[in-house]
């Protein structure tokens, strides 16, 4: 009567496979990482110097002015991603909701198919397309009369990095827009009708009703939009190369720890070094996460329909 | 009859709004198609214009299949793909089936340590992963992108599945259980099929990221055997920057695979993605 129950193994036959990868492959290198960010190389062998590396990346000049640079411009790609693809995001999924809208599935995929596309073809499609040797970018310019506008963008120091972050806005515009549809979708109409007796209709409605009651989903993207850019490096590398031209000005993070690591013309590549930028990223992705979790996320209140 | 005046109004300027978005995110790809079909005088002099028989030309298609092995590329870009999909689906799904079905010790703890991967990107821990694909010999081979994208696929793909496996039926289960089932033929035979559309779901998300990434590829496995499309495309066009026909014949056939799998799943994606808002 008091037999114990038998250990059932077929729970640990279940959860090995997908515990064992995920810790190998992802948990493992990660924790090691932050390990070999203490350490250096002296004469081919591995010596513990335990925070001088994170010295040298804010201490030494050489490193901390291509650090500082790399995050105010990685700060930079953030800002224009919240300011611009965002909204315009929101606003054509606030379009598209429109119950009585026709070919809303049309114009959907439409706008989603350039975040399908690999960064490798929409950087050389845009370098293409804004390069001052073809001259497609110049020439529409002139057809509206805009032409003194023109300037080869991503050649020049002070544009650079916001054209390749409209770029990757270009892009990504598509997943902002999918996620508030369907945030927008799972407002019962019971509200809505009755925000229309009340006289609530057209704009007033979005910003009144369906805006208060779809910012958990505002939340998610922007932290999603937070993590996936500081740790972009796919756009920068297509479109500039590992040198992030002009003269570092598109340098960002991602680039940043590449060049570390593998090193680039006469600089050799150092794994440690490498490993101290990529611990670095983690804690500012770290912070972000809990900045959201818990100043952001925990004090929003949701609406159970 | 004011407010359908004004009614007609706002439909007009929604189409007009999504008509104008519409054009600029296809532009690009539309001038890259077109001007791969052209000659290289035709390019620069009139670039917006549709190739005529004049200007038709395949010399860029020529360049870029003598020269490169875009088939190669294709065909490695397919099995990472392919592969990385299987185990992510398949450790995934039975992950996700202990948490969902069972009670034990340690349930919470082990969703909540696989769900960490969720919000932290695989690339942070890039330095230890290629050393540890060095020290393994897995480095350039297609076995390394498999791993780490089943391990990056893997967070998502538990946390999804098991919120579709709690709403499987406890009844079925149990009279399985009564027929003499045992808990893995349960899972294979009575429960995975039950749960295929919100697989189809994980496959398709984590499809394109896996397609088209060009980090793990480059730094796992740049060897020109293991190469993937992405990679590929990117070394090859590097290599021809002032060839504008084979560059743009190289884009349009980077572009074409992507297009057709969209073609086929894009019902399947835009579902998933709005899943849960259906009234």
């Amino acid at each position: 009567m008091t037999e114990k129950p038998r250990f059932r193994w077929h729970i640990v036959v279940f959860l090995a496979p997908a515990v064992l990868v995920y810790t190998a492959v992802m948990i493992y290198p990660l924790f090691n990482t932050l390990r070999l960010s203490l350490f250096t190389e002296v004469d081919q062998a591995r010596v513990y110097v335990g925070l001088q590396n994170f010295k040298t990346l804010f201490g030494d000049t050489v490193w901390s002015t291509q650090f500082w640079n790399a995050l105010g411009n990685n700060f930079w790609f953030f800002i224009v991603h919240m300011l611009v693809q965002n909204p315009i995001g929101i606003a054509l999924a606030a379009i598209l909701s429109h119950p009585k809208l026709r070919f809303a599935a049309f114009y959907r995929s439409a706008i989603f198919i350039p975040t399908i596309l690999s960064f490798v073809i929409v950087g050389f499609a845009w370098k293409l397309i804004l390069s001052p040797i073809w001259g497609i970018a110049p020439g529409m310019l002139d057809a509206v009369g805009l032409k003194s506008l023109y300037a080869p963008w991503l050649g020049k120091e002070e544009y650079a990095l916001t054209t390749l972050s409209l770029v990757s806005v270009w892009q990504f515009v598509g997943i902002p827009m999918m996620l508030i549809y369907a945030a927008l979708l799972s407002i019962p109409d019971e509200i809505l009708e009755a925000a229309e007796v009340e006289g609530i209709t057209g704009l007033s409605a979005f910003w009144k009703i369906k805006l208060p009651l779809i910012l958990p989903s505002i939340g998610i993207i922007s932290i999603l939009t937070f993590v996936a850019n500081f740790n972009a490096f796919d756009l920068i590398y297509a479109a500039q190369g590992a040198l992030a031209g002009p003269d570092f000005s598109t340098d960002i993070l991602g680039t940043f720890m590449y060049r570390t690591f593998f090193g680039f013309q006469l600089q050799l590549g150092d794994p440690h070094m490498g490993s101290t930028i990529a611990s670095a990223m983690f804690a500012i992705i770290l912070i972000g996460v809990c900045l959201y979790l818990f100043g952001i996320q925990s004090r929003m209140r949701r609406y159970q329909f | 009859m004011n407010a359908a005046r004004q009614n007609r109004l706002n439909t007009f300027a929604a189409h007009g709004a999504l008509i104008l978005y519409v054009l600029i995110a296809l532009f690009p790809v539309f001038v890259i198609v077109i001007n791969s079909f052209k000659d290289r005088r035709s390019i620069f002099r009139e670039p917006l214009a549709l190739p005529n028989s004049e200007s038709f030309s395949l010399i860029g298609y020529e360049t870029v299949l003598k020269q490169g092995d875009f088939f190669l590329y294709f065909q490695n870009s397919m099995i990472v793909t392919v592969g990385s999909l299987f185990f992510i689906l398949l450790f995934g799904a039975m992950a996700a089936f202990a948490l969902a079905e069972y009670r034990f010790k340690g349930n919470t703890l082990i969703g909540l340590y696989l769900a960490l991967g969720i919000m932290i990107p695989i690339r942070i821990g890039t330095v230890a992963i290629l050393e540890m694909m060095v020290q393994t010999g897995l480095v350039n081979t297609l076995w390394a992108l498999i791993l780490v994208y089943t391990a990056q696929g893997l967070p998502l793909a538990v946390f999804i599945l098991s919120e579709f496996m709690r709403q499987v039926s406890d009844d079925l289960k149990n009279a399985g259980r009564i027929d003499g089932l045992s808990e893995y033929r349960i899972f294979f035979v009575l429960v995975l099929p039950l749960v295929r559309p919100a697989m189809a779901t994980v496959a398709v998300f984590n499809m394109i990221p896996i397609w088209n990434d060009l980090w793990f590829p480059l730094i796992l496995a740049p060897a020109e055997e293991v190469k993937t499309l992405t990679l590929g495309s990117q070394v090859f066009i590097g290599q021809f920057v002032t060839d504008w026909n084979a560059v743009l014949s190289a884009l349009s056939l980077a572009i074409l695979p992507v297009m057709a799998l969209y073609v086929v799943f894009s019902r399947q994606l835009i579902r998933g993605i709005t899943s849960g808002a259906v009234k």
